[in-house]
């Protein structure tokens, strides 16, 4: 390891423009003649639109454009679609109904976007926006999944019928029965995984301009995937052949899977751009982000986890109902199915699984990936029951675990995935000895006597990152490959320009890429950029989510690298008159390993651009692409133990310790992953703990749109973490990286509602266990 | 925000003219409830007539055992007042948990007081300590000045000029916060004096703040957090939204009325 290198625990390059204010947001653009735009929303959960009248509103003072629906379809702007073919059981295709950008003839949540305005300023915008006149017939709504597929309900997509979407299987449901009649014990449970608002710390925003000189738009846009926006709005939306679309992504504050997707506003602003002649910009305020940015979870599950006399798990069977919201968003079918039910084998051997899911309608906001995506549920409902079992069982929950731990490697679970390493007994191992488990009576009788209460709890999480080997993903469903792709440029004198198509949004790529770079050619971490974020400078690229970009990013990344550096070795030594087996780089160098004879990496550079002395028949230059498709997932997995006092009074839980040992595989900025962990287990105590979407179950109003009630977690929230790895490298790609981005967020939910529900004795309690959550469950055990 | 007129007043009586001359002015004071609110376009007036900088509105004053806060007084200038801390600590305490130090260097008592949040701290402080609020026209009793969800006595060009009370032998507050917003949810005042103990509750009442006479009975008798034991509140006339049932607010002013006693005896 150098001192940049691989494995180096340095400070981000890309923080002081963050922490100095110079970071370049969407909203920061401003170009010459650029417009504001405001949405008209629907008030409504569901209604007719029988009318839009616009003319007091064009009315208005600075007011370039009122536009509708209606117009859009006559442009030729196509629906949005999701991407993720999923087939129900019965074989037929899922039910999607149309998603207009602007709302034709009916609203179908609270926030759906009805008309555009366009406007000098945006404080004009917003004016006109709500002088457009809309006449709307309410509709009934449903908000809950579970309510919607009931009989009489309302009915949102004339396409699916019972808005049900679709009805998957996965899994062999005769053998899982059949070992569940076999059982000698089987726990039963219902598990609800709360609905979640994203909040980004940056509204999406959106600036969209056509230039009609070229016949060219360009939009800036807070995406995480700048290349697969050109894509699906080029090949489904209708708004430019990508050859006439430029993407940029510039900084962007946080997505958490909220800025994977396409949004209605982003294909908005550039076809009125090209409607008023304008650069038009959007960002939205915060109630807009709540309202519309895709949420995350919202499941109802029931599970069975049936176990031997040996206590050793023989099967699982879960049926989940999964609540897409109004519109299907970009990746919401693959959330609740294959990113969801293929991980419910967790770090155990478990011969027969069976998991059905039901995906509908409500008249909600859509729902999509969210930190985890799938993930989370998967784990939440597994390390739930299985911690619910060792109570009935009266065994140690540690020990339950252990016994069912999967131990040889390469492991084949019932459920498609192939995990190719791990050593779970070692995280349990580690977390327990940092958390000081055998300890923990003793410090439940000092808080006794302090009029406290209690309890510890554990996960044990695995997840499937690395997203993902093209030709699995595409033989499940996935409208795309999930490779990802590299440029490596020397420049003449050196320097190192890194195109990339993964996207830093709070990340660290400009820092860890640059690592891998510094590692290999020995040059400082300084002399090395990663250009990102952009369709016209970096070649291709699917973006960043599901903590992909270190295990498929870079590894794109490397593969290039190791073009560039046999290239860089066939120079020197035709120039050292050197055996090219000879030739390492190191430290600045390209050196004749074990004599004195080298020539600085600059020098080796120039000389392959000035193309004087070039080994026969050798291109000049010094610039290598590579696209990179995994050969696996990778398997992140770990143990997370949460201790939590109760104040028996209030229902006020305090978080006093919380562990996460975790294996990540290699790691390039120990730093980094700590800060990618702490934020992880921020989000997941956020979401066992304050954070709940209401909605209103008979308006479909949204309840929790702002801060005021939707509950943050905040610093006083949260203890201060104690993180560790042991790590066993990833063998399916070349840097032996897992992933870290969003363990934090799946391994720490069932841990705190473990060690809640071990403090109250009473293990009905949902999430978030609020004080008030918490208070009626302790009166319920009382 | 929708457009609004600014105007900043130099006096009490070039506020009060300022606003009988706008369409539908508003006074602000801290800001605090009003620029969110109008931010959100929740709320619009055509003119705001703001009162930071009126001198009759500034300062604490100690004479003896009273106290005059001045209505233009923020909640960290009342946090950090060694004066007020050596006669009243709790009205200190209070003051230093209102929102976030953002909010506590711009909100004041005036401000809120006059606008008379329901999850507010300083009502019930003001009903407990048996306050005098001082106006531009009058004086009113804090018994008199509360009088309704976001309601008070005063008049439409009526401006708090400040809130004035005498040291109490003992007083405490006691908050149990909203989690999002962290307003009071619960937020209970215990005030003793040798005519009598004195209870308010904030976050709770359908209402407003109110005064809770079961535990002002319960801590006359015997100013005690174990005076309270048992005792058990209605939940009629309690507020119930998506963050506590009017059962829970019920049983926590119960517990938040014994941390406040428990606070008090220190």
């Amino acid at each position: 390891m150098s001192v940049e290198g691989v494995g180096a625990r340095i400070a981000r390059k890309e923080d002081k423009r963050f922490i100095t204010g110079l970071g370049r947001f969407v909203d920061d653009m401003v170009l010459p003649r650029m417009k504001h735009a405001a949405f008209v929303r629907s008030p409504y959960a569901h209604a007719k639109i029988t009318g839009i009248r616009t003319e007091a509103a064009k009315a208005m003072p600075g007011i370039l454009a009122v536009l509708t629906g209606p117009e859009l379809k006559d442009d030729g702007i196509g629906n949005l679609i999701c991407g993720w073919m999923i087939h129900s059981k019965d074989g037929t295709p899922m039910k999607m109904g149309a998603w207009s950008p602007l709302a034709v003839e009916r609203a179908r949540y609270v926030g759906d976007a009805v008309a555009v305005v366009v406007a000098e300023t945006r404080a004009q915008a917003r004016d006109a926006a709500e002088a457009v006149e809309v006449d709307y017939e309410e509709l009934p709504a449903v908000t809950e999944a579970v309510e919607a597929l009931k009989p009489g309900a309302p009915q949102l997509h004339p396409e699916a019928e019972n808005n049900l979407i679709f009805d998957w299987e996965l899994g062999d449901a005769k053998a899982t029965d059949e070992a569940i009649a076999r059982a000698a014990h089987v726990t039963r449970m219902k598990i609800v995984n709360n609905r979640l608002v994203p909040n980004a710390m940056e509204p999406r925003a959106a600036l969209g301009h056509y230039d009609g000189a070229e016949d060219h738009f360009t939009l800036w846009t807070t995406s995480q995937n700048p290349h697969l926006a050109r894509l699906v709005m080029s090949a489904f939306y209708n708004v430019a052949p990508e050859n006439k679309l430029r993407v940029i992504a510039p900084d962007v504050g946080g997505g958490f899977g909220s800025k994977i997707y396409i949004y209605p506003e982003e294909i908005v602003c550039l076809w009125a751009s090209k409607r008023t002649g304008f650069p038009v910009k959007w960002t939205a305020d915060r109630t807009e982000s709540f309202l519309c940015d895709a949420h995350g979870r919202d499941h109802v599950s029931e599970v069975s986890l049936a176990f031997d006399a040996d206590n050793q798990m023989i099967a699982l069977k879960v049926d989940t109902i999964a609540n897409l919201g109004a519109y299907m968003s970009l990746f919401s079918s693959c959330v609740p199915t294959y990113l969801y039910a293929t991980l419910l084998s967790g770090q155990y051997v478990i011969p027969a699984i069976h998991c059905n899911v039901r995906a509908v309608y409500t008249n909600t906001a859509p729902v999509d990936a969210y930190r985890g995506a799938g993930r989370p549920e998967a784990t939440y409902l597994l390390e739930r029951v299985v911690e619910t079992a060792a109570r009935e069982l009266q065994i140690s929950p540690a020990e339950l675990r252990r016994k069912n731990f999967i131990r040889a490697f390469p492991y084949q679970t019932p459920v498609i995935m192939n995990y190719d390493a791990g050593d779970y007994e070692a995280s349990l191992e580690a977390a327990m000895q940092a958390a000081d488990y055998a300890g923990f009576t003793v410090r439940r009788e000092e808080a006794r006597r302090r009029g406290k209460l209690r309890g510890i709890g554990m996960s044990c999480y695995i997840e499937a990152c690395g997203l993902a080997p093209s030709q699995a993903v595409g033989s499940l469903g996935a409208g795309v490959g999930l490779w990802e792709s590299a440029e490596v440029r020397v420049n003449m004198a050196g320097t190192v320009e890194v195109l990339t198509g993964s996207h830093s949004h709070g990340q660290g790529h400009e820092t860890t890429f640059a690592q891998v770079v510094a590692e290999r050619l020995g040059i400082s971490i300084d002399q090395v950029s990663i250009v990102h974020g952009d369709t016209d400078k970096v070649q291709m690229g699917m973006g960043t989510y599901g903590s992909r970009s270190g295990a498929v990013g870079m590894s794109a990344v490397v593969k290039a690298l190791d073009r560039v550096e046999a290239k860089a070795k066939r120079i020197a030594a035709h120039l050292l008159e050197a055996d090219e087996a000879d030739i390492v780089i190191e430290d600045g160098a390209v050196k004749v390993a074990g004599t004195d004879r080298s020539l600085p990496w600059a020098q080796v550079a120039l000389s392959a651009y000035t193309a004087h002395n070039l080994p026969e028949g050798m291109e000049p230059g010094l610039k290598e692409t590579s696209f990179y498709d995994p050969s696996n997932f990778t398997f992140p997995a770990g143990c997370h133990i949460a201790e939590v006092e109760v104040d028996p009074e209030t229902g006020h839980t305090e978080i006093v310790q919380f562990v996460a040992a975790d294996d990540f595989g290699n790691i390039i900025n120990p730093m980094i992953v700590e800060g990618q962990v702490h934020g992880g287990v921020a989000q997941g105590i956020g979401q066992a703990l304050l954070e709940g979407c209401r909605y209103d179950p008979d308006t479909g109003q949204l309840l929790t749109a702002s801060y005021m009630d939707y509950t943050m977690p905040r610093a006083a929230d949260l203890p201060s973490f104690d993180v560790l790895t042991s790590n066993t490298p990833s063998p399916s790609n070349p840097l032996g990286i897992k992933g870290c981005g969003e363990a934090g967020a799946i391994g720490s939910p069932p841990a705190v509602i473990n060690a809640i529900t071990d403090a109250i004795r009473n293990n009905e309690l949902p999430m978030p266990a609020s004080s008030q959550t918490v208070w009626k469950a302790l009166r319920k055990a009382a | 925000m929708y457009q609004t007129t600014y105007h900043r007043a130099a006096s009490l009586e070039e506020a009060a003219k300022l606003l009988a001359q706008a369409d539908d002015g508003k006074f602000l004071a801290g800001g605090q409830t009003l620029i969110p609110t109008m931010k959100q376009r929740l709320a619009a007036p055509s003119d705001l007539i703001d009162l930071r900088h009126i001198p009759e509105l500034k300062g604490i004053t100690i004479n003896g055992s009273d106290m005059r806060i001045g209505a233009g007084t923020t909640h960290a200038e009342v946090a950090a007042h060694a004066g007020l801390a050596a006669l009243c600590p709790a009205i200190c305490r209070l003051a230093a948990h209102i929102g976030d130090p953002h909010v506590r260097h711009m909100g004041t008592i005036g401000g809120s007081i006059a606008n008379n949040d329901p999850a507010a701290d300083y009502p019930a402080a003001v009903l407990a300590l048996g306050a005098t609020v001082e106006t531009s026209k009058r004086t009113i009793a804090a018994d008199d000045f509360f009088t309704g969800l976001f309601g008070t006595a005063l008049e439409e060009d009526e401006i708090v000029t400040a809130v004035s009370f005498s040291a109490p032998e003992k007083a405490g507050y006691a908050k149990f916060p909203n989690p999002a917003s962290r307003y009071a949810l619960v937020g209970v005042f215990v005030a003793r004096r040798p005519e009598g103990v004195r209870v308010a509750v904030s976050g709770a009442g359908e209402d407003g703040a109110f005064r809770a006479s079961a535990l002002e009975d319960a801590l006359a008798r015997s100013f005690d957090p174990a005076a309270l034991d048992g005792i058990s509140l209605p939940s009629t006339g309690l507020m119930s939204d998506i963050h506590a049932s009017a059962e829970y607010r019920a049983h926590l002013i119960a517990v938040m009325a014994k941390r406040a006693v428990k606070a008090a005896i220190g």
